[in-house]
C-alpha cells in the first residue's frame, strides 16, 4: 500500500472575493515527484503555500504527513524543504551561514549543522564559494544554495515552487539532475512549473491546473496518450497565407489547433498526414514533425498556452 | 453518559516553544561583521554630552531640582541623552533594519517556513533591539562615569531601565514598521523622536513649562523614560517612579501584541 504524504479535499483558497484555488482534489505519494503544472496565475504557489501551511485555506481539507496544516503547521514545517518562487536567501549572510542559520531555526545541534553544511555544499556545487556573499552568486548557484537550504534539515518532503524559471538552460539541467539525484534518495518531491519540459523531465505524476481548478491529473505519458495524439504537425505560412489555407486543412488529422503564428495538426500517422498536405495542394513555408508534449495536453484542455 | 469531545491541549508559552533566540543567532552573525555600525550609535549621545553638557554646562552652572537637591547641569541632562539614545536605537533597529528584512528581503518568509512563528520573529526582533540598546548605554554609562556624572551606585541599575526604555520604544516601533509602505515612511519616525527627544524633559527640568504643557509633556513616553534614569543616576527617588516604569511596560506590551498580529497578517497570507 502506498502511503500519501500529502493529501486534499475540496482545498480551497480565496483573496477577498478572487477565488485563487477553487476546491481541488489531490493526493501526493511517498516517494514519488509530483508535479503542478499551469501558467501563472492558475494557484500553484497558493497551493503550495497552503502545504508549507505559511497561507490558512479557506475552505476544504488538507492533510500533510497526516497532520493539520492549521494547528499542526511547527511539525510540518519541521519535516519539509521549501524553495520557493522568489529566492529569499539572507543577503546579510555568507553562503555557509545561510544554511548554518536554517539549521539554527531547524533546532539542530550545531556539530551536526557543520557536517552537514560540508554535504550540501558538495551536493549544491558551492563548496568553494562558502564564504562569499549572497549577492555574487550567479542565478543558478542562488537556486542551488536555496535548495541546499531547504536540505538542512534532512526532510521527507521538498516542494519547489518553479525552481528554473530564469536559468538558463545549462543551469537547468543542472538542477534538474540535482533533483534527480534527490528522488533516487527517496525523498518526495513536489514542482509547480510553467515549463512542460521541466514536468515531463521530472513528475512521476502531475495535475494539470487552470485558473484554480484541476483541469487533468496523470503521469505525464497518459496525460499525453489521454488528450493528444502520438505526433504534432506543427505547419508555418507564408505572410498572410494561414488563413486561406487553413480552409483546407479541414478532416486531415485528429484534430488541429490555429494559433497566431502557426497550425499544430496532431496525428498518429505524420507521415500520411504530410502526403495529405501535399495532395490538397497545401504548402507551408515549413513543416515540423514532432512528439506530442504536455504543452499540447494543456492546449487541448484550456484553449490557451502555457506560456504567452 | 455524555461523551465529551477530544480536546486538544496546546502547549502555549511552554519553554521549548521559545525559539526566539534563534533571531539574535542570526542577528549576531550578522553584526560579527559590521559591528561599527553598532559604533556610530554610541558616539551620537557621547557628542551630545560633549558640546550640550560640557559647552552649555558651563554657562548653566548647577540646577536645583525641586526636592531642593542640586545637581551640575551636565549630571542632570546626561540619562536623559542616555535614555534617548535607547529610544533612537530601538526606534532605528525596529523601523529601518526591519523594514527592510520585511519589504525587500523576505527573509522573514523563508523563516517561517522552518519551526518559526511570526510571535518569535516578533519578540527575538524586539529583544535584538533591547540588546543593542543596553551595550550603548553600558558604554554611555562609563563615559558618564569617567566623567563624575554618576552619583550613585542605583547608576548600574540605568541598564535594566534602558532595556525597559528600549522595550517600550521598540515594540511600538515594530508596530508601526508594519504599517509601512515605503521609505518617505520613515520621514514620520523622525517626525515623532525628534520633538520627543527636544521636549521630553531632557534639556530642562519639566517645571519650566506652564502647568499646562507639564501635562502634555507627561504624555511623552520619552519623559518617563528620562525621568527613570535621572532618578537612578542622581539617585534621588519618589514614589513617581513606578508610575514611569508602569507607562513604558504598558506601552511595551501594547506595542509587541500589536506587531504579533500585524505580523502574523502580512507573513501568513
Amino acid at each position: 500500500m502506498t502511503e500519501n504524504l500529502v493529501e486534499a479535499r475540496g482545498l480551497t483558497k480565496t483573496f477577498g472575493s478572487f477565488t485563487a484555488v477553487d476546491s481541488i482534489d489531490f493526493d501526493i505519494r511517498k516517494g514519488e515527484a509530483f508535479g503542478f503544472l499551469g501558467p501563472n496565475g492558475a494557484g500553484k504557489t497558493s497551493t503550495m503555500r497552503m502545504i508549507t501551511t505559511v497561507s490558512p485555506i479557506t475552505d476544504g481539507k488538507l492533510t500533510v504527513f497526516g497532520m493539520d496544516p492549521t494547528t499542526e503547521g511547527r511539525d510540518i514545517r519541521r519535516r519539509i524543504g521549501v524553495v520557493p518562487q522568489e529566492d529569499n536567501l539572507d543577503l546579510e549572510l555568507t553562503v555557509a551561514e545561510n544554511l548554518y542559520v536554517y539549521g539554527r531555526y531547524h533546532d539542530m545541534p550545531r556539530a551536526t549543522i557543520r557536517e552537514r553544511i560540508d554535504e550540501l555544499l558538495e551536493f549544491a556545487q558551492l563548496t568553494d564559494r562558502r564564504k562569499n556573499t549572497v549577492e555574487s552568486l550567479s542565478g543558478g548557484m542562488k537556486r542551488r544554495l536555496t535548495i541546499a537550504r531547504a536540505l538542512i534539515n534532512d526532510p521527507d518532503l521538498v516542494i519547489l515552487d518553479e525552481p528554473t524559471t530564469g536559468l538558463d538552460p545549462q543551469a537547468r539541467h543542472l538542477l534538474w539532475e540535482r533533483l534527480y539525484r534527490l528522488k533516487r534518495q527517496g525523498v518526495t518531491l513536489i514542482i509547480t512549473t510553467h515549463y512542460m519540459d521541466e514536468a515531463e523531465q521530472l513528475c512521476d505524476r502531475l495535475v494539470v491546473m487552470d485558473q484554480g481548478k484541476i483541469a487533468a491529473e496523470g503521469s505525464p505519458s497518459e496525460l499525453i496518450n489521454r488528450y493528444s495524439t502520438r505526433e504534432v504537425l506543427e505547419l508555418r505560412f507564408a505572410e498572410g497565407e494561414q488563413d486561406e489555407a487553413v480552409l483546407r486543412l479541414d478532416g486531415l488529422a485528429d484534430s488541429s489547433e490555429v494559433l497566431a503564428d502557426r497550425v499544430l495538426l496532431y496525428t498518429n500517422d505524420a507521415e500520411s498526414t504530410q502526403r495529405g498536405l501535399h495532395e490538397r495542394g497545401v504548402h507551408p513555408e515549413q513543416v515540423l514533425v514532432r512528439r506530442s508534449t504536455l504543452e499540447d495536453v494543456f492546449l487541448k484542455l484550456t484553449g490557451r498556452r502555457l506560456i504567452d | 453518559m455524555s461523551v465529551s469531545a477530544p480536546t486538544r491541549i496546546t502547549p502555549v508559552g511552554k519553554m521549548s516553544d521559545f525559539r526566539a533566540q534563534r533571531i539574535w543567532e542570526r542577528n549576531l552573525l550578522v553584526y560579527r561583521r559590521i559591528w561599527k555600525v553598532i559604533f556610530t550609535g554610541f558616539f551620537e549621545p557621547v557628542f551630545y554630552l560633549l558640546s550640550i553638557g560640557i559647552g552649555i554646562g558651563a554657562l548653566v552652572g548647577d540646577l536645583t531640582l525641586p526636592g531642593g537637591h542640586i545637581v551640575s547641569y551636565t549630571a542632570f541632562m546626561a540619562p536623559a541623552l542616555m535614555a534617548t539614545s535607547a529610544m533612537n536605537g530601538a526606534v532605528m533597529e525596529t523601523t529601518f533594519n526591519i523594514f527592510f528584512k520585511l519589504r525587500f528581503g523576505n527573509v522573514y518568509q523563508g523563516m517561517l517556513t522552518t519551526p518559526l512563528q511570526p510571535r518569535d520573529i516578533a519578540i527575538g526582533e524586539i529583544g535584538w533591539a533591547l540588546f543593542r540598546g543596553s551595550l550603548y548605554t553600558g558604554v554611555f554609562l562609563l563615559v558618564m562615569w569617567v566623567m563624575g556624572l554618576v552619583e550613585s551606585w542605583w547608576a548600574l541599575m540605568t541598564i535594566p531601565g534602558a532595556v525597559l526604555i528600549g522595550f517600550a520604544f521598540g515594540s511600538v516601533g515594530l508596530a508601526a514598521c508594519t504599517f509601512m509602505r515605503s521609505w518617505q515612511d520613515f520621514d514620520l519616525v523622525s517626525l515623532a523622536t525628534m520633538p520627543l527627544f527636544l521636549f521630553s524633559a531632557t534639556f530642562f527640568p519639566i517645571d519650566v513649562y506652564p502647568p499646562a504643557i507639564q501635562v502634555l509633556v507627561q504624555f511623552s513616553p520619552l519623559y518617563h523614560g528620562v525621568e527613570l534614569l535621572r532618578s537612578l543616576t542622581l539617585g534621588i527617588f519618589d514614589p513617581s517612579i513606578l508610575g514611569h516604569i508602569a507607562y513604558l511596560v504598558v506601552m511595551g506590551l501594547i506595542g509587541a501584541t500589536i506587531a504579533s498580529r500585524r505580523l502574523d497578517g502580512l507573513l501568513r497570507k
